[in-house]
């Protein structure tokens, strides 16, 4: 069943872009991620011009986020405190985003800039990952017990304008949390993705917040930043496919509930380590594609600039 | 402007209906006829069997039929060009072990789409000199590049927008057929695929003989957007910033309905 997908101006199979939905919607229910950087490659892969691609992601991740807020919001997982401090961050991070990726466009770059956007961050995270799950699966036939401390103080700490967060028991610089979030909106607007995959990560090693609450926090402020992106983007590069966003959202959703349950048999450290692996694979492919020299050298854009 | 297209483009939606019946070769032949009985000076009369290619959400391409009369022996050349406009063409260079788009060429007057069809191969019936001023044939197709290069790489560049457009599906990579059927009548289909860009469409149709263009028709052909999809293109278009905040909006409503109806799953 063709589609006609009216922004992005080319025709697609229905079932192959549910179906691309189902699968990442998948993955992200049973990893606990956003899935967007496995979606944005995805559209790129079959033809979607980069910049819509990113635009549609953030408007389909709104939705994404929205529902997964939704599971921890009643578990009472959700620092919204802090949530809003590092919102106030993400909302910066996003009008520069937008504006760096208008200026990307303009210049010609915002492919390359994407894709090696991808391979920097997916690279050095999933690397990350893969080094720590492995150690854990390690250390799980070993244990050892030793005990870390339950507070680290670093440097980032000693910044000034510190807050109390009584959600998430944490004294620190309100900069820090404003500063994660900032990062987090910029990926948004240039990557099209939600930012989970680092946000998450530096919320536990650099705010020292519990883990529980990380994933539902990080969430809430992005339901926000998309919606900014998304917002930005269909004003300033109308880049935003409705259709496209609907087709994805459908089979994201479906996806994620089977996902989920998939996810609980797995233990943490193997899920984590199936992560990794799958992000540095994209982050490789991605690479790859960057070096190998292009069937065509010459590209044409038809877009005003 | 846009306005004024879209009454156009709707006109077009009732002249289509109304003439869906007759749409069939043999009623267009015989429209072609009548016309050309009373315009009988015109040496070559044709016409389309349809004058609006509506993208519905379903569309995956269409085929036009062109049709037409010629008043005696000759060669029939037939154009189709889309509207005309600006196109980058970027180069990717080495830089750093990475390749990157680096020297770009703008043409200021690219054919979003162009096609030719003619009963035999060009070079049989008509010279260099003609084709470039009519601008038959991709290697004659004036471009406009803005800027002064060695004519060397502008060809290069050139050539790589036709090779693109080409891939596209939206330049002609052979000629077209244009068929006889007997000494006067002709025809040939146009195929439009399912990428083909909106706008104003230019069909031409030539008579040649001895070399020289004798007579020219040129029918408009409307590709348009229609219904829900033309709907959303002109609300993204025209109202960006409310087409962002709808796009929210559906978007935390379908995401908190997928997790209120999941919610005992």
């Amino acid at each position: 069943m063709q589609v006609y997908l009216p922004i992005a101006e080319m025709s697609v199979n229905a079932l192959l872009v549910l179906g691309m939905g189902g699968l990442v919607g998948f993955l992200s229910g049973m990893f606990g991620v956003g899935g967007g950087f496995l979606m944005t490659p995805l559209l790129i892969f079959i033809g979607v011009p980069p910049a819509v691609a990113v635009g549609t992601q953030a408007n389909q991740l709104v939705a994404a986020s929205v529902s997964g807020v939704l599971a921890h919001w009643r578990r009472g997982n959700v620092d919204v405190k802090l949530g809003i401090v590092m919102l106030l961050g993400g909302m910066v991070g996003t009008v520069v985003g937008v504006w760096i990726f208008a200026l990307l466009q303009r210049i010609g770059q915002i492919d390359v800039a994407i894709t090696l956007a991808y391979v920097f961050f997916l690279g050095t995270i999933g690397a990350m990952m893969l080094v720590e799950s492995s150690r854990a699966l390690i250390r799980r036939r070993a244990p050892t017990a030793k005990r870390g401390k339950l507070h680290r103080h670093i440097w980032l700490h000693g910044l000034p304008l510190k807050m109390r967060f009584q959600r998430s028991k944490l004294y620190i610089s309100a900069l820090l949390p404003a500063g994660i979030g900032a990062v987090g909106g910029m990926l948004v607007a240039i990557m099209g993705i939600g930012g989970g995959f680092l946000l998450v990560p530096a919320m536990i090693y650099l705010l020292n917040m519990p883990t529980g609450l990380v994933a539902g926090t990080s969430l809430f402020q992005i339901i926000f930043t998309t919606a900014m992106a998304t917002l930005l983007q269909a004003a300033t590069n109308q880049t935003v496919d409705a259709m496209l966003a609907l087709l994805l959202l459908v089979g994201g959703v479906i996806g994620a509930q089977f996902g989920t349950k998939a996810g609980g048999k797995l233990r943490g450290e193997q899920a984590r380590l199936l992560l990794a692996a799958l992000v540095v694979a994209v982050a490789l492919k991605l690479a790859v594609d960057l070096v190998v020299e292009p069937d065509d050298l010459f590209t044409i854009s038809t877009r005003i600039s | 402007m846009r306005p004024s297209r879209k009454d156009h483009s709707r006109k077009a939606v009732w002249a289509v209906r109304i003439g869906g019946g007759l749409a069939g070769l043999a009623g267009g032949v015989a429209i072609a006829a009548m016309v050309a009985g009373t315009v009988w000076a015109q040496q070559l009369v044709a016409d389309l069997s349809s004058h609006l290619i509506a993208i519905t959400t379903g569309f995956t391409g269409t085929e036009v039929v062109l049709f037409g009369t010629t008043d005696g022996a000759g060669d029939v050349a037939i154009v189709v060009t889309g509207p005309r406009g600006p196109v980058t063409v970027r180069r990717k260079e080495r830089i750093a072990g990475i390749w990157l788009n680096a020297r770009s060429v703008r043409f200021e007057q690219v054919p979003s789409f162009y096609m030719v069809a003619t009963n035999r191969p060009l070079d049989q019936f008509v010279t260099k000199p003609v084709l470039e001023r009519h601008q038959i044939g991709l290697p004659n197709l004036q471009l406009g590049p803005r800027e002064q290069l060695a004519p060397e790489q502008l060809a290069l560049f050139r050539s790589a927008l036709i090779r693109n457009k080409q891939r596209a599906g939206l330049y002609g990579i052979t000629l077209g057929q244009v068929s006889f059927l007997g000494e006067r009548l002709f025809r040939t289909n146009i195929f439009f695929p399912a990428n083909v860009p909106t706008g104003l469409y230019n069909v031409e149709a030539m008579l040649i003989r001895e070399g020289e263009v004798v007579s020219a028709q040129t029918t408009p052909l409307v590709v348009s957007k229609v219904g829900f999809s033309a709907e959303v293109f002109d609300f993204a278009r025209n109202q960006p910033v409310f087409y962002g905040v709808a796009a929210v909006i559906g978007a935390i409503a379908a995401g908190w309905l997928a997790g209120a109806a999941f919610r005992r799953v």
